[in-house]
């Protein structure tokens, strides 16, 4: 029924396969400054994510979060480390890694249908083929009224339905997430929340979704990873329940759940005491 | 001075007009309904009447101190004298004085008038007669007919009963007598506040010639032809610096081998005002077209590779790493990507490129040109032919600025993304 999922062969075949899912093994990231002092953006990141599993990641600023995000996509080269996609090295982007941004990712310059289409346009798929996914993927993401509009006619929220549903359309083994909800307003910002829970579900795509908002990790992260700063490493791993339950129901609901306001307690505790040792040593430094 | 304070006066007298007027017929829109506009941009909007005033006032200070046909007369600023008048010399020697009737006669100066016979009349002083042209003077030996003269020790002593010495004047009515150091009275009939057709024509002559010019054509070639030649030059010269200066420009954003090479190169080429290369031009490849559309060539080119360098700069990484993840290849992030990115860019520069190429050619066909709408004021002002001078500046504005909303249109219909990224 589903073309993206029927279309999805590579999914299930990696579904049998014992190779299948993302797996990051002493992932270190360091490099030079012009002053002659160095950066260790990451050191000795150790993971592995199962095909379909989605995993959030959180942290202060400057913990390497998106340096990791970048070295997955295959935009960074690690100075050190093992990053195997089903079983192959990662060298390089690729279509099977599919990446949201924040903002300004969409080609301003074309249509709606046209940036959904885009994968599939440069993999020169015929042209009804892409027709038929570009339009299965509007109407999931609810934008089928508006796919000749030009993306800078809409709104953020639905800037950032495209950005999913161009990624989608070249149907990716992992979707790499940079804070894709940040810039929304925090309605806008909830609805997005389900739609992506809506995704993960339908599509059962490995994602892993960076994020400021302890309520977003939490909410959305079927795995939540907590790292720390300077150098840039993995603090703390939850496996929590939250996503698996806001699939079924209304995300107001979720967030009353007791375990929840425990959980954002907790982290929020801790990236405070990250935040604070970080000011003590500038501080000291200076 | 007086046709500034006219202007001025205009201005402020048109704004409390325009405001009472306004302030009966408002309209309560969401800008009118602000209280904060003094420092609010967006309340700052160009007042339309104020343009078509402003438009009209300057036809209007032009028709009026040239005394245009298309201004009725009550309008027009005093004008110079134009007719027959008259005053009386007394010469005297101390012993004998007489009177005598000097008849001026001014007229049109391309009107070619002889002085009127006039009577010599009674005494030793006979009476004279002059014809002048209009604005111009006239110097008169009255006493060349008198029987006693100059050498006789007779001299001019009152002009119309008013004493006068050598180096003073009088005024007659319709001008100013002066004696000059010699004793030779100097008409010179009242000039009005018009300016002479020399200086400034009246706007009908400046139409009137622009139909006569692209009718009959000047020095050789109608005015099409030499408006076609200037525009021919400055398109061919813009497409050639489009053609070199955009690859250019690309490769410099995209390589830092090109970047390295080239940068010290365009810039310092770029602050260099095109015009400075006019002589080199002219000693390297003639005042022939080769020269003009090197020199065009030069001028557009390190616009357009600038223009395209920015363009290429500016395209956001996040874009190109989307479009790297979503397995585009190096040619489709080109295609695809970094070239729709710049392009708003590059039209920008493709609007100051094509304003300072016209600039340059008709400074380039002010120094030499066999055609063209510099050339042609040139020419014409070797003559003091005002009116083509004129006619071929507003020519060269309104082509300038027909460039401009011409690129502008394009810009709207090509690059409707510009600015929204």
């Amino acid at each position: 029924m589903n073309p993206v999922r029927q279309d999805a062969t590579r999914i299930q075949a990696t579904g049998e396969n014992l190779m299948s899912g993302l797996s990051i093994q002493n992932l270190s990231m360091r490099f030079d400054l012009p002053n002659g002092g160095h950066v260790q953006a990451l050191q000795d990141v150790s993971l592995d994510l199962k095909a379909g599993e989605l995993m959030s990641v959180l942290g202060p600023s400057g913990c390497g979060k998106t340096t990791l995000l970048n070295i997955v996509a295959g935009f960074l080269a690690p100075t050190s480390g093992v990053l195997e996609l089903n079983g192959h090295r990662v060298e390089g982007p690729d279509a099977e890694r599919g990446m949201v941004f924040q903002q300004g990712a969409l080609f301003e310059w074309m249509s709606v249908r046209e940036n959904v289409g885009f994968g599939p346009s440069m993999k020169g798929m015929p042209k009804k083929e892409k027709d038929e996914i570009v339009n299965h993927l509007l109407d999931v993401v609810g934008l089928q009224d508006f796919k000749e509009k030009a993306v800078y006619e809409l709104s953020g929220g639905m800037q950032q339905r495209v950005a999913l549903a161009r990624c989608l359309a070249n149907d990716p083994d992992v979707i790499l997430m940079d804070e894709p909800l940040g810039a929304l307003d925090a309605l806008t910002r909830e609805k997005m929340q389900s739609l992506v829970l809506k995704l993960w579900k339908e599509t059962g795509k490995t994602i892993i979704l960076i994020t400021h908002s302890v309520e977003e990790a939490l909410l959305l992260g079927e795995r939540l990873l907590v790292m720390a700063p300077r150098p840039g490493r993995i603090h703390t791993e939850y496996r929590l329940p939250f996503a698996e339950l806001g699939v079924g129901q209304d995300l107001r609901e979720v967030k009353k759940h007791p375990e929840f306001a425990v959980k954002r307690e907790e982290i929020l505790g801790m990236i405070w005491d990250m935040e604070e040792e970080i000011m003590g040593r500038t501080e000291e430094s200076a | 001075m007086i046709p500034f304070l006219i202007y001025v006066a205009i201005f402020v007298i048109a704004f409390f007009v325009v405001k009472a007027i306004a302030q009966r017929t408002a309209i309560a829109d969401y800008g009118s309904l602000k209280t904060v506009t003094f420092g609010d941009e967006s309340a700052v909007t160009p007042n339309r009447a104020a343009s078509v005033i402003s438009i009209l006032t300057i036809f209007l200070l032009w028709g009026m101190f040239t005394g245009s046909a298309l201004l009725p007369k009550f309008l027009h600023a005093p004008g110079p004298f134009m007719g027959t008048g008259t005053f009386e010399y007394t010469a005297s020697n101390g012993d004998q004085t007489d009177t005598a009737t000097v008849t001026v006669v001014v007229h049109p100066i391309d009107e070619e008038t002889d002085a009127p016979e006039v009577a010599p009349g009674d005494g030793f002083a006979k009476d004279d007669s002059i014809a002048i042209g209009v604005w111009r003077s006239g110097l008169l030996r009255v006493d060349r007919n008198d029987e006693l003269g100059r050498d006789e020790g007779v001299a001019v002593t009152e002009i119309n009963g008013t004493p006068v010495e050598p180096g003073g004047s009088v005024d007659v009515g319709f001008g100013t007598v002066t004696i000059s150091d010699k004793g030779t009275p100097n008409i010179i009939p009242a000039k009005g506040w018009q300016m002479e057709p020399i200086w400034l024509p009246a706007p009908e002559a400046v139409v009137q010639r622009i139909g006569e010019i692209a009718s009959a054509g000047f020095r050789g070639s109608t005015l099409w032809e030499h408006l076609g030649y200037s525009l021919f030059r400055v398109v061919v010269g813009f497409f050639f610096g489009a053609l070199v200066g955009i690859p250019l420009g690309y490769a410099m954003g995209l390589s830092n081998w090109f970047r390295g090479w080239f940068d010290p190169i365009v810039e310092f080429m770029r602050p260099v005002p095109p015009l400075a290369l006019i002589p080199l031009v002219i000693i390297w490849a003639g005042i022939g077209e080769t020269g003009k559309i090197i020199l065009l060539f030069l001028a557009a080119l390190w616009i357009m590779a600038i223009a395209a360098r920015s363009g290429v700069s500016g395209v956001k990484i996040s874009k190109v790493h989307a479009a790297y993840s979503l397995g585009a290849s190096k040619a489709q992030i080109m295609r695809h990507v970094i070239v729709p990115n710049s392009l708003p860019e590059i039209f920008t520069g493709a609007r100051v490129a094509m304003g300072v190429c016209w600039g340059t050619v008709v400074a380039a066909e002010l120094v030499a040109a066999e055609q063209g709408a510099g050339m042609m004021i040139m020419v014409a002002s070797k003559f003091q032919n005002t009116d083509i001078v004129i006619m071929g500046i507003i020519l060269i504005g309104v082509i300038g600025f027909g460039i401009d909303m011409l690129m502008r249109w394009a810009e709207r219909l090509l690059v409707p993304w510009k600015g929204k990224g």
